[in-house]
């Protein structure tokens, strides 16, 4: 924003302008307030709870503990009260690092083609062509994950298709597994990596790509050697978008991934719940919470810099 | 390498490219295929629920016995009517809370606090659902505990709070591309500081204001994961009362509640575009 063009027109005094500055940002007050209250505030108490005991019904015990904490990476072995590592969190830990990486990877392999296809469509058929990626980007999550699962149950569309063209005898099994996972966050954040490549390539200078081939860049050196770098920005915008949603997915792996195949999401669910273990599920919260901020930060930066390169 | 090319280069006149810079080969053959893997599914889950038969998978011919069946219960009616009483008290607070929100961090000098304020507005977008979500229980569950209140109000507060950053976005925009010489003008016709917000700024900013509102609208319809961890007991909306029954065998009713959200999702989002995609 253009902090010299300033605002309160009519106005030339520099007095009355600072004045007025002071009394505007109350306005912002309720929007700040109602967040403060129902979702940043909590986060707090969140921290609190974290270095608390665990209650027996759910719930906590008021007194100082470091259970939680260390409850998210050891636990005590049945037998002998050693400490071991908690297994069952770490393939977790595990399964949703990989799969979100995975989703990233391949939402950008499908994403980046489709962007550059609709960005370089003429100027009125493109926004038809975003309307169509846009539509599904505000359709109900859940809408589309039951989608999903329709495609891919035992009895579902893919297997109902494979069996009448006998290219399979039994039905695969692809719900509750990871695979119906990855497929289906793949499936839902598709559109949040459409969406930053559009508007990187939208924005690219085309006559650069011209100059690389007038200088004989052959067409893939052109795309690695131009073209990827100046839409770099959006690859990673898109990429953070798509990473940071999958990482704390909660509804995809609930409903594709049964029971078994928990991510993140759903174990912190689950000490809320069957587990009743507060303080874990606060402790498991705050690593999640800090995972998806390291991914920011790290995008901030490299935003900066390109910004400052730029 | 690409110097010595040019010096060495044998033809002096460059062979015209046969090909355009704007196509890359394959990109528009992948393209078509996402958009076709994009809207299959939909496509198949609205088909089905037009089906007469039981099954999610063969076709028994047309019915709408469904849509009545789902329409004839009355666990869908009640979540329905919640859903969109939740939605249309979180969405109209969040809009006007996020519309003074707008007004102070576009027309003022940069003030100490203004990138707190800015922070703090966005921060349901940061933090991942679920962390929200627990992070409510913990808080709520205390509250509810404190005072035996367990109305509507917990969920209403947490669907404004998160919504608040959705309508802000589309309003903040409008407010930034708007052309400020009119409200000069205005005050230049000795009009007071409120009569030029009310015919000039307002009027103005209506289009980025009723996207904010629709975009939150759709948001508060949408949410599962803060629902459920927010409602009381017997507070299902349309999301949580859905993700409840697919705990169970899953019904082509589901198909049928689940194709007329997205008939409401896609004709607000159309409508959303058009106000904030216009040209000129």
């Amino acid at each position: 924003m253009n902090d010299a063009a300033i605002y309160l027109p009519g106005e030339l005094e520099a007095e009355a302008k600072a004045a007025d500055t002071h009394k505007r940002w109350l306005l912002s007050l309720p929007s700040v307030l109602i967040i403060l209250f129902a979702a940043a505030g909590p986060l707090l108490v969140m921290v609190v709870y974290s270095f608390l005991a665990p209650g027996d019904y759910g719930n906590v015990k008021w007194e100082f503990s470091l259970e939680g904490w260390m409850n998210t990476l050891v636990q005590r072995d049945i037998f002998d009260d050693s400490l071991i590592w908690a297994d069952a969190h770490l393939s977790i830990f595990w399964r949703s690092l990989s799969l979100s990486v995975i989703t990233t990877v391949l939402t950008l392999i499908f994403g980046l083609p489709t962007a550059w296809f609709i960005a370089t469509q003429p100027p009125g058929k493109r926004e038809f062509w975003l309307f169509l990626v846009t539509v599904p980007f505000w359709t109900n999550l859940l809408v589309r994950t039951i989608a999903i699962q329709e495609m891919i149950r035992n009895e579902g569309v893919i297997n109902l298709v494979l069996l009448k063209l006998r290219i399979i005898n039994a039905p695969i099994q692809m719900m509750f597994t990871d695979f119906a996972i990855g497929f289906g966050m793949t499936y839902v954040y598709l559109p949040l990596m459409v969406l930053p490549i559009y508007a990187a390539v939208d924005k690219l200078d085309f006559r650069l790509v011209e100059a690389a081939h007038d200088l004989y860049a052959s067409r893939w050196t052109a795309f690695r050697r131009v073209i990827l770098p100046l839409i770099k920005p959006g690859i990673i915008a898109g990429s953070i978008l798509v990473f940071i949603p999958s990482l704390g997915a909660y509804v995809t792996p609930r409903v594709l991934g049964g029971g078994k195949n928990l991510m993140f999401g759903n174990l912190i669910e689950l000490q809320f719940g069957a587990g009743r273990n507060w303080p874990l599920g606060a402790a498991l919260s705050l690593m999640l919470m800090t995972a998806v901020m390291i991914a920011l930060i790290y995008y901030v930066r490299v935003t900066s810099r390109e910004q400052a390169d730029g | 390498m690409v110097e010595q090319n040019i010096r060495t280069a044998p033809t002096p006149r460059r062979q015209p490219r046969s090909y355009s810079v704007r196509s890359l080969p394959g990109f528009a053959v992948i393209a078509t295929f996402t958009l076709l893997v994009l809207y299959g599914p939909i496509i198949i889950l609205v088909v089905f629920s037009f089906n007469e038969g039981t099954s999610l998978a063969i076709w028994e011919g047309f019915s709408l016995r469904w849509y009545k069946q789902a329409a004839g219960n009355e666990a869908v009616q009640d979540a329905a009517l919640r859903s969109l009483v939740l939605a249309f008290c979180a969405s109209s607070v969040a809009t006007v809370a996020a519309t003074m929100a707008a007004l102070a961090t576009t027309r003022t000098r940069h003030f100490p606090g203004r990138t707190m304020i800015y922070a703090m507005i966005n921060q349901p977008l940061m933090v991942p659902e679920i962390v929200t979500a627990v992070a409510l229980l913990i808080v709520f569950a205390a509250i509810k505990v404190w005072t035996g209140h367990t109305s509507m109000i917990y969920l209403i507060v947490a669907h404004t709070a998160f919504c608040i950053p959705f309508a802000y976005l589309p309003i903040r925009a409008r407010l930034e591309t708007m052309d400020l010489s009119l409200e000069t003008a205005a005050q230049d016709l000795y009009a007071s500081r409120w009569l030029t917000f009310r015919r000039v700024t307002l009027p103005l900013m209506w289009p980025g204001i009723v996207a904010g509102l629709m975009l939150a609208f759709v948001i508060s319809l949408d949410d599962v994961v803060i629902t459920e961890f927010v409602k009381s007991a017997g507070q299902e909306t349309l999301p949580t009362f859905m993700l409840g029954q697919l705990r169970r065998v899953v019904t082509p009713e589901v198909n049928a509640i689940s194709s007329v959200i997205l008939l409401a999702g896609v004709i607000l989002v159309a409508l959303f575009f058009r106000l904030t995609h216009r040209r000129g």
